[in-house]
């Protein structure tokens, strides 16, 4: 068997023309004997897609040729969430085919044809939400192809439609014994009207959807064979190691460029406004020639930053009034009437991503086009990007996209694609750019710092009647998609915070945008709702304390209104033992959550040693993300976010002196090791509802479950992560 | 010229002694199914077996390894610890984005070969260098006991 995963493909050319508009599907032949089919999404900024797509491509999603296995153009890169496989299994459902029979393609830049309807309307995977936006196209996608070589079969049989049924991407006449594989029937199938409309199986009838399918990637990221970004090689290539300037704004003043010529392999020496890179013919010369180039620096208007002074200034920010993202109510009548009130302050530090792939990149710049080989989130931002900087028209841009080596947002970004550009264009070969690990860990876009304020009136039973929460952060949206960046609130901010699945009768959050000098702001696994959920959850499990109510049954009793939330809540605590006796030491914590369209709780259970060390010993996780595609990947991707969040939670703090990040490796960027990680038990509630996401509730959910099991085992309060400060 | 044992043929690389062996294997030799992570023998992205002992080749110098047997990801399959431990990671599917699991199974595999039955403490101290960030830990350590058990 080939391997499943195959290279982006070049751009193919294929016959143009103009389609009804009330047609959703095109069939067109882009070769003798293959049959493309796909659509376009309609342009569109963001909101679930209801309607269907009203513009159309021929280039699409699936290829089928005379020969060979059917090719699968997964629109959404594969970085470890298994969407590669999990898409493949909504496509092979409605296409009737084995996963055993399909190819996988990445799918190459291309806005019209890839464009995630929830997330931005570009090309774009992020969000956790790659099964919700493309459930109903991929499955549509699938069925319309299966109709059309369902026909061109009953045509060359001269037989109904309706009597023919399609497996294992053949075509049977039951009734004459006659059958012809989609690869025979091709061709035919190509010149097929596509339908207007077809009928998506009901769970019921699916065979592949909702049962554990085995990961497609998994083979080839066993023996080595797997390949990422950084494994690019093409001929004539040449290594370069890149240092940019430390503080943010600096440029490059000086380098030693006959030292580093002088090392052994070392070829060039390229200049860029605000960095240096030393190309090789290897990884080893490229270091050492960086380290012989001693690149001094002109450090700028940040050289003097430090993170006290941007937590003064959010600080500051956080005691203004902000942008009001959601009233419910009217807090300050009710607080009126309060009993009595609560106030807190959280904050959550700055975060690398410290993806194990480091930021590379490999471009060949030519006079008349530029090849760019590269891991990527956002595919045709890299395809624009590299074409502005080249001046040259997208066509000649082709973007080699790769499984990523994780990206947790990082890859969301371009800054490194851009950068490997501009060095290229000074390399008349192509040329591998790869940042060592101190590199990324200090020129990364970094999650936001957040500074939290949020009050609470409470009545006589100690139930809560009010509640504000303020916070002051920089703006991803605003950097990222600014024309998502409306009335002074960033919608990612306030994600998490504006609809807590609690009864609360009057609700006010504002957000305050506070941008931070010396560092950029970028996506990081979790989002919005990695700060707003910490919050949430913490201060509810301290309204529940000063209640003197058992946690669960304090959140439990104010669920009247999500059923999903109390079920999934009651669910973990009974599956965690809640309420059984822990020793001294020890504790108990939970969180729950309506995030990223899931339901999702946790009960994590901690020791707290004598030097206040915090060890998380079992994290329980019940999870109601609707149906399910591939439930194995499900239990995978929350196992996977816990650990993710363990390793923010307990460790994770990037800070700034005289305008640098002090960070660099993993000594001092610490993550989760295998001797640190807990058993984990993650439970799935069985749901016929919308699928929901689920690359980032582990993740959201962790912080506050654990911050909560210290309180249980130790009466202290953990209002500032990482939880080790 | 160095020579060493590379997935049982001998290569000899014109590299300086002191360059490390990834970047030999990946940069030189074109074995890029041994990874980049650290450079400082902190994350085991890059674990190879030398004389079947589990070795960071970020750190290791090319020229220490003169004679010596070095075996990658790409050739672990056939030795018999390797091939059960592609078979439990495949079996337990542990891989997500998999660019840490090259070094995982490599590592995992050096364990099995000197530890036929391993311990959870055993595990922790055979694996505790090699970080997944993507975190399939819990499953690492059943598909570690699975292949022990196979």
């Amino acid at each position: 068997m080939k391997r499943p995963i195959g290279p982006t493909p070049e751009p193919v050319a294929l016959p143009g023309g103009v389609v009804s508009r009330r047609t959703f599907v095109q069939a067109g032949a882009a070769a003798a004997g293959t049959l493309v089919f796909g659509f376009a999404l309609p342009a569109l900024g963001g909101g679930p897609r209801s309607a269907r797509p009203s513009s159309f491509s021929c280039k699409g999603l699936i290829r089928i040729g005379a020969t060979g296995p059917i090719a699968f153009i997964i629109p959404q890169v594969e970085m470890g969430q298994g969407t590669y496989t999990s898409l493949s299994m909504l496509m092979a459902e409605e296409l009737e085919v084995g996963l055993d029979q399909i190819e996988i393609e990445h799918a190459p830049p291309d806005d019209s044809l890839y464009a995630n309807a929830i997330f931005a309307g570009i090309q774009v995977t992020g969000g956790s939400n790659s099964i919700r936006a493309w459930w109903d196209p991929i499955r549509q996608a699938g069925a319309t192809a299966r109709e059309m070589l369902i026909t061109a079969a009953a045509e060359r049989w001269s037989v109904a439609p309706a009597d023919c049924r399609a497996e294992r991407a053949t075509v049977i006449h039951a009734a004459s014994g006659r059958s012809a594989t989609y690869g025979a029937l091709a061709a035919r199938a190509a010149s097929v009207p596509p339908p207007t409309t077809v009928r998506l199986k009901s769970p019921a009838e699916w065979k592949l959807v909702s049962t554990p399918a085995k990961r497609l990637d998994a083979p080839g990221k066993v023996d080595g064979t797997a390949t990422y970004g950084i494994d690019t090689v093409v001929p004539r290539m040449k290594i370069a190691t890149v240092a940019a300037c430390p503080v943010l704004g600096g440029t490059l003043a000086s380098v030693d460029e006959a030292k580093a010529l002088s090392i052994a392999g070392v070829r060039q020496v390229v200049r860029l406004d605000d960095a240096v890179a030393i190309i090789a013919d290897h990884m080893w010369a490229a270091k050492q020639g960086l380290a012989a180039a001693d690149p001094k620096w002109r450090e700028g208007t940040n050289a003097g930053v430090s993170t006290e002074d941007i937590v003064k200034r959010l600080e500051a920010a956080s005691q203004r009034p902000g942008a009001v993202a959601r009233t419910v109510g009217d807090v300050a009548q009710a607080q009126l009437t309060a009993a009595s009130s609560l106030s807190a302050v959280y904050e959550l530090p700055f975060l690398a991503h410290a993806t194990m792939e480091p930021m590379n990149c490999t471009v060949h710049v030519q006079s008349d086009g530029c090849d760019v080989w590269v891991g990527t989130q956002v595919a045709t931002r890299a395809q624009a990007a590299a074409a502005r900087l080249c001046g040259l028209p997208l066509e000649r841009v082709r973007v080699h996209n790769h499984l990523i080596g994780s990206g947790f947002g990082r890859r969301l970004e371009t800054d490194f694609i851009e950068q490997a550009v501009a060095i290229a264009r000074q390399v008349r070969d192509p040329v591998k750019v790869v940042w060592t690990r101190e590199e990324d860990v200090q020129h990364d876009r970094y999650r936001p710092y957040y500074y939290n304020r949020v009050h609470a009136a409470i009545d006589a039973h100690g139930n809560p009647i009010a509640w504000s929460h303020r916070i002051a952060a920089a703006s991803n949206v605003a950097r990222w998609i600014p024309a998502g960046f409306k009335d002074g609130i960033d919608g990612d901010a306030v994600d998490g915070a504006v609809d807590p699945p609690y009864l609360l009768p009057n609700l006010k959050v504002e957000y305050v945008r506070e941008e931070p000098p010396g560092l950029i702001v970028g996506w990081w696994r979790g989002v919005g709702p990695g700060n707003n959920i910490f919050v949430v959850e913490s201060f509810i499990d301290e309204l529940a304390a000063v209640a003197k109510a058992d946690p669960v049954a304090y959140r439990s009793a104010l669920l009247v209104n999500s059923p999903r939330a109390k079920a999934v809540l009651e669910l973990a605590a009974a599956k965690a033992n809640w309420g059984d006796p822990l020793p001294p030491g020890r504790g108990r914590g939970v969180s729950v959550q309506h995030a990223f369209g899931s339901y999702f709780a946790q009960v994590a259970e901690v020791t707290v040693a004598a030097d206040g060390a915090v060890k998380v010993d079992r994290v329980v996780c019940a999870v109601d993300c609707g149906l399910t595609v591939n439930p194995d990947t499900v239990k995978a991707q929350l196992q996977g976010g816990v650990i993710f969040g363990i390793s923010a939670t307990l460790y994770g703090a990037i800070t700034l002196k005289g305008g640098r990040i002090e960070q660099s490796n993993f000594h001092d960027y610490r993550v989760l090791r295998i001797n640190e990680a807990p058993v984990i038990d993650v439970h799935l509630v069985a749901s016929g509802e919308a699928p929901g996401g689920i690359g980032e509730p582990g993740v959201t959910a962790l912080g506050p479950a654990v911050a909560n099991a210290v309180f249980a085992a130790t009466g202290k309060r953990i209002r500032k992560l990482p939880i080790t400060t | 010229m160095i020579t060493v044992e590379l997935n049982g043929a001998a290569r000899a690389f014109d590299v300086p002694a002191d360059m490390p062996l990834l970047w030999v294997l990946r940069d030189v030799a074109h074995l890029t199914g041994t990874k980049f992570g650290c450079g400082m023998g902190l994350c085991g992205a890059c674990t190879v077996h030398v004389d079947g002992v589990a070795t960071r080749s970020c750190i290791t110098p090319v020229g220490s390894l003169s004679g010596k047997k070095v075996t990658t990801i790409e050739a672990i399959g056939k030795t018999p610890a390797g091939k059960r431990v592609q078979r439990a990671w495949l079996d337990l599917e542990v891989v997500q984005c998999g660019y840490c699991q090259s070094g995982q199974i490599m590592s995992a595999a050096a364990l099995l070969a000197s530890n036929p039955s391993p311990s959870d403490a055993d595990i922790d101290a055979g694996m505790s260098g090699n970080i997944c960030r993507c975190g399939t830990y819990v499953r690492i350590r059943a598909a570690i006991k699975q292949a022990a058990g196979a």
